[in-house]
């Protein structure tokens, strides 16, 4: 069965969606779940998350920022290329909830994979206020999407060239401040953004739910490389997550091992890009 | 041969040296030459009541093979073995055979046992080296019954060897990228080369078995999806799930479990990083394996392949109740590899979030436990601190239960094993069998393999009736 790439689009500097065949996960994939996938016969495994599924087309949809050797060569697949396997869907689909009043804080690559919950939370008649942000205008993803299934919503970039100028947690916290009331907020991007939206939260009181991006190697609780404590006890983000309620993870050990292999990766990438030097000089 | 002094003597095997051996993860038995083998075989004494057989648990014809092999018959002997055991090259390397076969020789009360396992790993590799010949696949009339084998360890690949002998359509599940389980993913080169389990996988193919690769049961397809599909299922999902101490620091960058550290290395080929694979793995300064079973000794002799300075085994009890093969012991302790024993940690202490000292509590052995090893009790106030940059944990695996995602009615034990009918090994689910380390808690290949042979013998007798 082999893992196809239709559909290929780039959507920002570094970040790029693809739509591969994969009927089998297409027919379970539910918001909230995700993938391991590796890339060719040399290829780690990388979680990534679902962001669509379509059943009767049997594809799914996947969004990466490059930023390791593995999406790196992610990247260089084309339209009509293969992917070496993939495994799914992983992870517990996200919970159910109606009638309420949701608070989706995303920001980066990470409102690509908040996008498949806001989309359920909307369907399931929830009323949806939605923060997004990125660094800079041209590498802010999703916007109409997310704008389609959100009842409000807020932007910001770092550096101002997109609505407001600044964190996306700022907004969150303003909002909470002025008397927002929210039943959850669910809180999907970088460790450190997750983290502050949790420190804004905890004050007011805010149910808040985040979706852990752990390193991992086989994505089905067999080595628990995506081990993280979450209230006081050993969790793997692959069986028991990926969401977990916020206030109880240890945000510190998060970022401390998604800084474990630093020095390798460097080492990988650097190879990687000299592989990729000598290849064009040849060819060229 | 008379009963002289060198028939008392086991024919020695080859083995590569230590200093070629901790380099490389080139395998350390070299097996024997057919002269060798000739020559140990012949060692047998051909006892009319053969104590040996009853300590195999499935039941080679043990003498007969023997005696085959003393007669230059190879493949006779390979048929003999084939009758109970269908992967003789993988089990003769890594059988406990001093509790099992070899435990039981008569030639124990005099001398050294027969090197049955020696001898069963001769004829495996002798077929696996004519096997053009040897594994031509007969014409097997079709049942046009659709058998699902959901795992692809020994326990699967028995089950759906049988399976498909028999006539049936068989479909293999396997959730990881590449088949054979525990002897792909656990086991390390230097034990069980690679090669050795591919070759059997592509027997199992020739046999017209369907591998698919990359689906989870319970979570790609569920269990009763798959009843829809198949007449019959088998479960032989292993124990794949590590355990780990709870202690306070466990989580510490550089502490692995054992499965994710031998994953990386045998899987992912993490030796080969970054020419080859791009999957790291961190070995450096001191290596501490907490455990004594042979996923410690593994994980400890692959450290010392990674390039480890030093590689130290922390085990609570002592080295008479270390569950890992004493072949094992010997060659890690020859690697150069040390023994900490009677030592428990207690906490892991990290330094920027990466481990750097293990404080221990020293232990002394009390009472029998249940498992009928002396038990195991931390003596007050002998805490001290072993260094440690790399920790691997093997301190136990648990039933990986996945399978039971989406399905009600498949019934386990307190343990979290699947429940089975000891006879049939049909679980509460009709026409679903399961077998292996799924149903035993972790055990051994040939157990696994046995227990495949078994169900799919019960799924004929089940299919039959229909
Ligand atoms: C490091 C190590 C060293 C060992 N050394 C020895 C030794 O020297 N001698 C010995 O006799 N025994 C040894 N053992 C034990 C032995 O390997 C096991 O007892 C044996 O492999 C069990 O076989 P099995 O078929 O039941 O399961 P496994 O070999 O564990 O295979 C189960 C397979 O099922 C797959 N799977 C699990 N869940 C699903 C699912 N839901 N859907 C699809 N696939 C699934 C897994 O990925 C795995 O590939 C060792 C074990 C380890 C870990
Ligand atoms: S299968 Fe194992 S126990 Fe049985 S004879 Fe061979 S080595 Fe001995």
């Amino acid at each position: 069965m082999p893992f196809r790439i239709l559909k290929k689009k780039i959507l920002a500097p570094n970040i790029k969606k693809i739509i591969v065949k994969a009927p089998l996960i297409a027919r379970k994939a539910k918001a909230g779940q995700f993938v391991i996938l590796r890339v060719d016969e040399h290829g780690e495994r990388i979680p990534l998350t679902l962001v669509d599924w379509n059943e009767k087309e049997g594809t799914i949809t996947l969004i990466f920022q490059e930023v390791g050797v593995s999406t790196l060569k992610l990247g260089l697949l084309e339209e009509g290329d293969e992917i070496h396997d993939i495994l799914g869907p992983v992870g517990n689909p996200g919970e159910y909830v109606r009638d309420q009043t949701i608070c989706v804080v995303a920001g980066g690559v990470g409102i690509g994979a908040a996008y498949p919950r806001t989309k359920q939370l909307k369907e399931l008649g929830n009323y949806i206020v939605s923060i997004i942000g990125a660094r800079s205008a041209e590498l802010l993803i999703l916007e109409e999407e997310m704008k389609k299934y959100s009842d409000e919503i807020y932007i910001t970039t770092d550096d101002g060239s997109k609505g407001r100028k600044g964190f996306v947690t700022e907004v969150l916290k303003e909002l909470l401040e002025k008397g927002r009331k929210f039943d959850q907020v669910l809180s999907i991007g970088p460790p450190i953004m997750m983290k502050v939206t949790c420190d804004v939260t905890k004050p007011f009181g805010v149910k808040t739910i985040v979706s852990l991006n752990s390193m991992m190697v086989c994505g089905m609780g067999m080595c628990g490389a995506c081990r993280v404590t979450v209230g006081g006890e050993t969790k793997f983000t692959c069986v028991h997550g990926p969401e977990f309620d916020g206030h109880l993870v240890d945000f510190n050990e998060l970022m401390m091992r998604l800084r474990m292999y630093k020095e390798e990766e460097q080492i990988a990438l650097e190879k990687f890009k000299k592989n990729i030097l000598v290849k064009s000089h040849a060819s060229g | 041969m008379p009963l002289d002094k060198e028939r008392l003597k086991r024919v020695p095997m080859r083995e590569l040296s230590v200093e070629e051996r901790i380099k490389t993860f080139n395998e350390v038995p070299l097996g024997y030459t057919e002269e060798e083998a000739i020559k140990e075989a012949s060692r047998c004494l051909q006892c009319v009541k053969p104590f040996c057989v009853g300590g195999c648990p499935v039941g080679i014809n043990i003498p007969a093979f023997i005696k085959a092999i003393s007669k230059g018959e190879f493949e006779e002997a390979l048929k003999i073995i084939r009758k109970a055991n269908i992967i003789p090259a993988i089990t003769g390397r890594v059988c406990p055979q001093e509790d099992q076969c070899e435990g039981r020789c008569v030639m124990h009360k005099i001398g050294d046992p027969i090197n049955i396992g020696a001898l069963e790993r001769f004829i495996g590799d002798w077929a696996l080296k004519h096997k053009s010949e040897l594994f031509k696949v007969p014409e097997i009339p079709k049942k046009n019954k659709q058998v699902a084998v959901i795992g692809s360890g020994p326990a699967g690949i028995a089950a759906a060897a049988d399976l498909a002998k028999m006539g049936y359509d068989v479909t293999m599940f396997e959730a990881l990228h590449e088949p054979g389980g525990v002897l792909m993913y656990g086991i390390p080169e230097f034990r069980l080369p690679k090669r050795i389990v591919r070759s059997e996988l592509e027997y199992l193919r020739k046999l017209g078995v369907e591998i698919k690769t990359n689906v989870l049961i319970g979570r790609t397809i569920t269990l009763d999806e798959l009843l829809k599909e198949f007449d019959a299922i088998f479960i032989g999902t292993g124990a794949g799930l590590p355990r780990f101490l709870g202690v306070p620091g466990e989580n510490l960058n550089g502490i692995y479990s054992a499965n994710e550290f031998l994953i990386r290395i045998n899987l992912m080929r993490a030796f080969e990083f970054p020419e080859k694979s791009d999957t790291p793995i961190k070995v450096f300064g001191t290596v501490a394996v907490i455990g004594g079973g042979n996923v410690a000794m593994d994980a400890a002799r692959s450290a010392l392949r990674m390039g480890a300075e030093e590689v130290k085994i922390i085990y609570r009890r002592t080295e008479k109740e270390m569950p890992a093969r004493a072949e094992e012991i010997r060659r890690a302790k020859e690697e150069g590899i040390q023994f900490k024993l009677l030592t428990q940690p207690i906490e892991f202490i990290g330094e920027n979030g990466y481990v750097k000292k293990i404080k221990c509590i020293k232990m002394k052995l009390g009472e029998p436990d249940e498992s009928g090893r002396r038990r195991p009790i931390p003596i007050p106030g002998s805490e001290f601190e072993e260094k440690a940059d790399i920790v691997v944990l093997a301190v136990g695996q648990r039933p990986n239960t996945t399978v039971t995602f989406g399905t009600n009615n498949l019934k386990l034990t307190k343990w979290g094993t699947i429940w089975v009918n000891p006879e049939t090994l049909e679980t509460s689910i009709k026409g679903v069998f399961a077998g292996g380390d799924i149903v035993t808690g972790a055990a051994t290949v040939i157990s696994a393999m046995g227990a495949g042979r078994k169900a799919a013998k019960s799924i004929n007798a089940f299919l039959s009736k229909q």
